[in-house]
This record gives C-alpha cells, sequence and structure tokens, in this order.
C-alpha cells in the first residue's frame, strides 16, 4: 500500500506510528509498574494484626482496623444522604423540570462542582461544618463534604440511566393512568437502578481516594470508636487520609505501602465492580 | 384523587429541593471563599499579596506574598501539560484509530485504573522512587522539587486527557477520512492532518480539564515538592497555591488563617476561570 511514496512521506509515517506506539507503551509500563511496585513494597505488610488492631504507643506497634472503619462508615454517611440527593436531583431534571433555563442552571451547578478541587471542599466544608456548625474535625463534618463532592457523579450517572429507559414505557405508564410519582417509583427507578449502582460504586471510589478534603474536615484520628454514633463525633481519619499521616508525618514508609496496597485492591474492585454495573445497563 | 394531586405536588417539591442542592452549594462555597478571603487580601492589600515575593507566616513580622505559590502552580501545570499532552494524545490516538479490539482492549483499562488510583498513592510512589531518581541523576542535595511535582502530576492529568480524545477523535466523521484516503493519502497522514484537526475542539476540552485538575491537585504534590516557599525552580523546593493550605492549615492560627483563606478564594478564581474556559469549549462543541 505505501508503494510509490516518497522518502519524506514513508519517513513521516514511520516516525509519527512510532510515536504512537511507545506513548501507548508507556501508559501501560506506568500503570503496571506502579500496581506492582505498590504490591511488591506494601502486600508484605499487610498482616492480620495490621488490619485487626489499632495503633499503640506503648507497645510500638501500628494497625489500622480503626481507620477501616472510620473509612466505611464515611463512605456509608456520605452515600445515605448523597444518594436520595443525587437520584432526586437526576429525577427532577430528567423527569419534572420543563424550564429550559433552570435546567441550564442546575446543570451548570452540578458541572461547576465537578470542577472545584477537592481542597477547596476541604476549606469550605472546615468552614462551614466544622467550625460554623460546630461539629469540629469528624467524621459527620468529613462525611457532608464528601456528600457535595460526590453528588455531580450521581446526579450525572442517575441521568445517564434515566435516559435509557424508553420513552414509551413513560407513555403507556402515563397513558393507563399512573400519575408521574407512581411512574418513576414503579418503572423509571427499578428500569435505571443498574446505572443507579454503577454512580453509588463510582462515589464510593472518590471517597476510598480522598485525602484533602478530608484533612481538615475528619482529621487524622486513629483511636478505636466502636459505636457508629459515637464515631460520627470524632475525629477519624481514612485510609487514604492515614497513608499521608504515616509517610509525612512519622516517616512509617512500610506503614504507607501497605496502605498503599490495601487502597490497590479497593480501587481494582470498584474499578471491576463499575465496569460490570455498565456492562449490564447497557445490556 | 386530591390525595394523589397533593402527593404529587410533594413529590416535585422534593426533587426541585434536590436539585437545588448543587445550586446552593455552588452558592455557599463561593460566598463563604469570599467573605472569608477578601478580609486579610484588604488587610495585606492586593499588590502585596499577589505580587509579593517573600511568604513568611510564621516570622514576628509576617510577609504575605504569594507571587512564588501563583507561578509555581502556573509553571508546575505548564510543565504537566507539556509532558502530559503529547503523551494523552497519543495514546488516544492508538486507542482510537491503530490498536485492534485485543490491545485496546488492555490500554483502555489501564487507562481508567490510573484515573482510579488515589492522589496518596502518587504521592508516595513519587516520594519513594522519583524523588531519590531525580536527586541521583541530576546530583542534587535534596530531590523534592518542581519537577518531581511536573512529573507526578503528568502522570494524574493523562487518564482525562485520553478519555476526552479518545472521544473527540472518535466523534469525527468517517466521510472525513474516508476522503482524505481516497485521494490518496496514507492513514497516518489522513489521522495527523484530517482527524485530529477535526477534532481540536474536544482535545482542547481535554487539555482544560487536565489543566484543572493539575492546578487544583494538593497531595500528591505536597509529598513530592519540598513545601519551601521558593520562587519556582526546576530545582529548588516550591510550594503549590493548594499545598500552602493543607501543609499550614494544620497549625495556624489568627491572621495567618485568613491569609490562608484568602490563597484559598486565589485558587478559586483559577478554577472559576477555567471552569468558564470549559464550558466556551463545550459550547463551541455543541454547535
Amino acid at each position: 500500500m505505501d508503494n510509490g511514496l516518497s522518502m519524506k512521506r514513508k519517513a513521516y509515517g514511520i516516525v509519527l506510528k512510532t510515536l504512537l506506539y511507545t506513548c501507548a507503551v508507556i501508559t501501560v509500563i506506568l500503570l503496571v509498574s506502579l500496581i506492582g511496585y505498590i504490591f511488591y513494597r506494601g502486600i508484605g505488610n499487610v498482616t492480620w494484626k495490621f488490619l485487626t488492631t489499632e495503633r499503640s504507643a506503648l507497645k510500638k506497634t501500628i494497625g489500622i482496623f480503626p481507620n477501616i472503619l472510620f473509612t466505611l462508615y464515611t463512605i456509608f454517611t456520605s452515600l445515605i444522604i448523597a444518594l436520595p440527593v443525587g437520584i432526586g436531583a437526576a429525577v427532577y431534571l430528567n423527569e419534572y423540570a420543563t424550564n429550559r433555563k433552570l435546567v441550564k442552571v442546575l446543570e451548570f451547578a452540578t458541572e461547576t462542582l465537578t470542577g472545584i478541587p477537592s481542597i477547596i471542599f476541604g476549606l469550605v466544608g472546615y468552614l462551614i461544618f466544622a467550625q460554623k456548625l460546630h461539629m469540629g474535625s469528624s467524621i459527620l463534618a468529613g462525611s457532608l463534604t464528601l456528600v457535595v463532592m460526590i453528588l455531580p457523579t450521581i446526579v450525572r450517572t442517575t441521568q445517564e440511566a434515566l435516559k435509557t429507559v424508553p420513552y414509551s414505557y413513560r407513555e403507556g405508564a402515563v397513558g393507563l393512568g399512573a400519575t408521574k410519582w407512581y411512574m418513576i417509583r414503579t418503572i423509571i427507578l427499578p428500569c435505571s437502578i443498574d446505572g443507579i449502582v454503577g454512580g453509588a460504586i463510582l462515589a464510593v471510589g472518590r471517597i476510598v481516594g480522598e485525602s484533602a478534603a478530608l484533612l481538615f474536615t475528619a482529621g487524622m484520628g486513629y483511636k478505636l470508636v466502636t459505636g457508629y454514633l459515637d464515631a460520627l463525633h470524632t475525629s477519624g481519619g481514612t485510609l487514604s487520609v492515614m497513608l499521608y499521616f504515616y509517610v509525612s508525618e512519622c516517616g512509617e514508609y512500610d506503614v504507607g505501602f501497605a496502605i498503599a496496597a490495601i487502597l490497590m485492591i479497593l480501587v481494582l474492585i470498584i474499578n471491576f465492580s463499575a465496569k460490570f454495573a455498565k456492562r449490564k445497563l447497557r445490556k | 384523587m386530591k390525595v394523589k394531586k397533593t402527593i404529587e405536588r410533594i413529590m416535585n417539591g422534593l426533587f426541585f429541593l434536590c436539585g437545588m442542592v448543587a445550586v446552593i452549594s455552588v452558592i455557599a462555597i463561593t460566598l463563604y471563599m469570599i467573605i472569608c478571603g477578601v478580609p486579610a487580601i484588604k488587610e495585606i492589600g492586593i499588590k502585596d499579596f499577589l505580587f509579593g515575593k517573600v511568604w513568611k507566616s510564621t516570622a514576628k513580622e509576617p510577609l504575605y506574598g504569594i507571587l512564588p505559590f501563583i507561578l509555581t502552580s502556573i509553571y508546575g501545570t505548564i510543565g504537566a501539560v507539556i509532558i502530559g499532552v503529547p503523551i494523552g494524545l497519543f495514546t488516544a490516538i492508538f486507542l482510537a484509530k491503530i490498536a485492534n479490539k485485543k490491545v485496546a482492549g488492555v490500554v483502555r483499562p489501564a487507562v481508567e485504573l490510573l484515573s482510579g488510583i488515589p492522589s496518596v498513592v502518587y504521592g508516595l510512589i513519587g516520594m519513594v522512587v522519583l524523588v531519590p531518581a531525580i536527586m541521583k541523576v541530576f546530583n542534587l542535595k535534596n530531590g523534592t522539587c518542581l519537577l518531581a511535582a511536573i512529573i507526578v502530576l503528568a502522570i494524574m492529568i493523562l487518564p482525562s486527557i485520553v478519555t476526552v480524545s479518545e472521544t473527540a477523535i472518535l466523534a469525527v466523521p468517517k466521510e472525513y477520512e474516508e476522503a482524505s484516503l481516497a485521494l490518496g493519502a496514507t492513514k497516518i497522514e489522513t489521522i495527523f492532518k484530517v482527524t485530529i484537526p477535526a477534532a481540536k475542539s474536544g482535545i482542547a476540552t481535554g487539555i482544560v480539564l487536565g489543566i484543572g485538575r493539575a492546578i487544583g491537585e494538593a497531595m500528591a504534590v505536597m509529598m513530592v515538592a519540598g513545601n519551601v516557599p521558593n520562587m519556582p525552580k526546576m530545582f529548588s523546593s516550591v510550594t503549590f497555591l493548594t499545598t500552602v493550605i493543607s501543609k499550614e492549615m494544620s497549625y495556624a492560627t489568627g491572621f495567618q488563617r485568613d491569609a490562608l483563606y484568602s490563597i484559598g478564594l486565589v485558587l478559586f478564581v483559577f478554577i472559576m476561570i477555567i471552569n468558564v474556559v470549559l464550558n466556551v469549549f463545550l459550547k463551541g462543541r455543541e454547535e
């Protein structure tokens, strides 16, 4: 096919093709070596004791059990608020809103939230929740901050899911005399559940990886608090925040890599389940 | 019937409220940034604040000049774009036009995974691998520097550039390429002279998204940049707009804290400008 091309054009093609392959290879190698290195350095330090004890200054041992709990609490609290609000917003945008200008404003606000960096969320979250509303550095203040942060993700994925529900379903329901709310409750939402689950999984991923927004709002507590309601009002570091804490403030690199390995396992699981949900949605 | 109508109205109102949460949040964030950020700027003087070259927040006679942070953030972002955009764009072209299904099935998930890695993990790897490597290669006393931050940021913005560019490239109508091929251009010539120019606004969107990510990133950068308020130099420890906030908030009190809010405001303004640019690009694409 290349026959009859001038040397210059041939060289042009070869050079660019090589560059294309190189860049793709760079991307893949980056990922493989990143993950490989984290597991190589970290997985050996993930012991049963490390996972099930708390940090003890007396015995000079480090355990992350409280932080695993704090991470779960944060995920739970954020989702239980953000999911209804986010789904509600998406339903409003897709099913109720008739004023186009209002839709534009709402969508613009959601997009703006996506672009705001987490450190700003942390700063404002600290000012409003921790100080103004007197929550202090606590799981509750951190979770509320995260609610605003993950809201756009949930709104967007839910909207996408709602759009895949065929219009004829709606016409059919309304034609049979169903009210709008009845139709949404019994037809639209159940049909788009896969997409909503996918959005929730993505949101969990963001929460697990988040650190800058939680630094001042939830703090870096590592004392075990067993009751969920008690934990809401105490400072607690999630795994990502503790990674930073142990590495930057204590110089404990092995602990850092162990947490990094756990985070990577979580990221892999989250990634695959999000993909699974998406594939199911397409069918 | 009346009950049904009431429920209907209540649900409409509830959904509307849910929709308004995002609007209220944006307004609250903007207001809080302005209310808390403006007083310190007024006190210091906007000129001394934005263009002062010395930041000594804990000294007896404190100086609050944030020019080093602003320039570091800008240089860092430009550096990340210079490294990240070519690699990202070429990977996107590879995915969209060159790779067969099997290869794309490996590369695409890899890119998605890169975007899922928490920024502290990037920071950790940067600290343990990149910083010592830079120290050795360039024979420095200390490897924490702007270059380390640029490399970490470049890797972090890769996924957004690849994903958005690939979508843009795939959206170019097939006829354009077919016409070019029919006129005797090779596949590579077609990609670079027809497809890419046609997809340029989409690619620009990806770049702007990457810029937004780079300028807002705090933790990874904080772990590799050294956090000394120097004017930006490739091989000296530097502080970004984001990192000065995350670093000093934990111990700042009184006026120093107000000054940090002001830095937050400056960062917020930067982000808003980027958002507006992004919106213009997106609108341009729709039309």
